[in-house]
């Protein structure tokens, strides 16, 4: 019945596979991801975020503030390296809420809405290519770590526990900044709300320094609350097999991977929901 | 009778205080381009954002290819392609990856998509810049790639917001030869332009809006003749003769002429009959005054516009752009 414009034989093979097409979130997040991974390897610049500033950091505090941070029991490098991965894991999910906001901007999220394809991809399909650009970030962190010093005394099956939870961790803070993009939609906008709460959130943690030697309130946060000290602390328990729990070495992980689960699935089961309710009713 | 391609009744839509549309009603039948006409801010995206399913209205209800665009958005989506207003090209991907991409989400095999690409962009001239990044690529390319890419699915109807809007005259000619193609083939179109010269050229039927309404429908030709018909129109060497050229010119326009001083121009109505040009150069040749333009003048859209609203379409473009009177005070 239909009028196609399809006047050659690819054009009325296209409109017979197009017709009553309904994308899958598993057919479709692949191609979004594979598009946004092809725009970060086009731009250099990413680079500088992706692999200097994690080597300069690694080797600022291993060199310089790690000289002047006793941690009872542990060599500086080893208490540093699982929780600078978390910090740069959480802060490299920020570039999820600017890559929405320069989607929105730059009109593909009005081609992407126009076209009968799933509108969960577009939200998976960048929460996929940045997860792959942190999980280099990490294989660079672990490379230099290596050294600079750091090795990981647990078995295999432990050290896998501890990359799950990072991916985890990773995953959950890029559905936060996945709101945040869709909430604040400019790019300007998005680079400061997206990563200034980050700073109070990964410094006043088990990341760089003991929290026994905090002000009570900012301590209590550290060690009770904060999921980025959780998942440093797992990470501690699950790779270099022990952390501080307080003045002492815990040498458990029960506690910490519990706690970060918690938080993780926590985060996930509000935020992923919510970012797909609000890329659907974007206007 | 087959359904008409694209209806809509009664679409009305607010932002905050401000009214996009209010009211609109329009029909596309299959196979015909409606251009829909209007100043900056007269609604027109607003209109094609609700028809492509990317905003639901307040009021009212429109079909697409027989589908309702707010209960059935994927059925729609299956069948039409949308060129936007900012040309919605990724700059970092090369114009072959950009379409690929577009047909590859439409629902097309990977095979398949990498052909229909290959094919379209060999169509529309951007072969050779295939492989390159498309922030390479000039204004007029990216909208010929926008349009390959919305046409990658074969589309029944296409929607062109703004096609050529920034484009310099050559980019507009090579499009409009392009979307020209594209109408032979039997797609239905919906075409909106601030251009009065675009919609004439391209469009069977023109939907003239202004502040969310409709002002006018038809063919060029009616809405034209609505205004009026051609007019002789002469400019004399001398400006300062323009009184005498009116004496002498008193038998062949018959009573009605119009004198514009600063100008230096008289204008008369032609009557359909174009005679009047040859009596036009004889009187003013017998009396002696020199003419250095002579012309039959059609009234232009703009004409049009002016007559519908009483205003220049560059006129209400400006109060769109600025708050009303109610709203400063």
């Amino acid at each position: 019945m239909s009028a196609t414009s399809a006047s050659t034989t690819t054009g009325r093979a296209a409109a017979e596979s197009a017709r009553n097409h309904k994308g899958t979130i598993w057919r479709d997040s692949p191609i979004v991801a594979t598009r946004n991974l092809r725009r970060v390897l086009r731009q250099p610049q990413i680079a500088i975020f992706v692999l200097i500033q994690p080597i300069m950091f690694v080797l600022l505090f291993r060199y310089v503030f790690g000289t002047a941070i006793p941690i009872p029991g542990f060599d500086y490098v080893q208490y540093l390296m699982p929780g600078i991965i978390a910090q740069t894991l959480v802060f490299g999910s920020a570039t999820t809420a600017i890559g929405m906001t320069e989607d929105m901007k730059g009109g593909i999220i009005d081609r992407f809405r126009a076209l009968p394809m799933s509108g969960g991809a577009v939200m998976a399909g960048r929460v996929i290519s940045d997860l792959a650009i942190n999980m280099v970030s990490l294989v660079v962190m672990v490379l230099v770590g290596y050294l600079v010093g750091f090795r990981i005394v647990t078995s295999v099956g432990e050290a896998l526990l501890a990359l799950l939870l990072l991916i985890g961790l990773t995953l959950a803070f890029s559905s936060i900044s996945a709101v945040i993009g869709l909430a604040v939609k400019e790019p300007e906008a998005a680079q400061s709300a997206g990563f200034i709460w980050l700073f109070p959130l990964t410094f006043i943690s088990s990341v760089f320094v003991p929290t026994a030697g905090m002000p009570a309130p900012l301590r209590f946060f550290a060690e009770q609350v904060n999921p980025v000290s959780h998942v440093s602390n797992a990470a501690r328990a699950l790779t270099v097999d022990g952390y501080l729990c307080g003045t002492e070495i815990c040498t458990d992980p029960t506690r910490a991977v519990l706690l970060s689960v918690v938080w993780i699935v926590g985060i996930m089961v509000i935020f992923v929901p919510l970012s797909i309710r609000m890329f659907r009713r974007l206007e | 009778m087959s359904l008409p391609a694209i209806e809509a009744t009664g679409l009305v839509k607010h932002y905050g205080e401000t009214v996009a549309l209010d009211g609109l009603d329009l029909q596309v039948p299959v196979g015909t381009v409606l251009g829909m006409l209007g100043p900056n801010g007269a609604g027109k995206t607003t209109a094609v954002r609700i028809l492509t399913t990317l905003l639901r209205p307040d009021a009212g209800r429109a079909t697409v290819a027989g589908f309702d665009v707010a209960e059935q958005p994927d059925q729609v989506r299956s069948r039409i392609g949308l060129t936007g207003q900012y040309a919605a090209v990724d700059e970092h991907l090369t114009g072959h990856e950009n379409v690929t991409m577009v047909g590859r989400l439409s629902g097309l095999g990977k095979a398949q998509a990498r052909a229909r690409a290959d094919e379209l962009l060999d169509r529309f001239g951007l072969a050779d810049a295939a492989d390159r990044a498309t922030k390479g690529y000039s204004g007029g390319m990216r909208r010929r790639l926008d349009l390959a890419a919305s046409l990658v699915a074969s589309p029944d109807i296409v929607f062109l917001d703004e096609p050529t809007t920034g484009l310099d005259p050559a980019s507009r000619l090579g499009l409009w030869e392009v979307i020209r193609e594209v109408v032979a083939l039997g797609t239905t179109v919906l075409l909106t332009t601030q251009y009065l010269e675009e919609a004439d050229r391209l469009a069977d039927e023109i939907l003239v809006i202004d502040q969310g309404r409709e002002i006018a429908l038809g063919t060029a030709t009616k809405l034209k003749a609505d205004v009026g018909g051609e007019t002789v129109a002469v400019e004399l060497v001398d400006t300062t003769r323009l009184e005498e050229a009116r004496t002498a010119l008193g038998d062949v326009a018959g009573g009605e002429i119009w004198v514009d001083e600063r100008q230096g121009r008289l204008s008369f109505p032609a009557h359909g009959d174009t005679g009047r040009l040859a009596a036009t150069v004889r009187a003013l040749d017998a009396a002696g005054i020199a003419v250095s333009d002579l012309s039959l003048r059609r009234p232009s859209l703009d004409d049009v516009f002016l007559n519908l609203t009483g205003r220049a379409a560059s006129e209400a473009a400006a109060d769109a752009d600025t708050p009303t009177e109610a709203s400063v005070a």
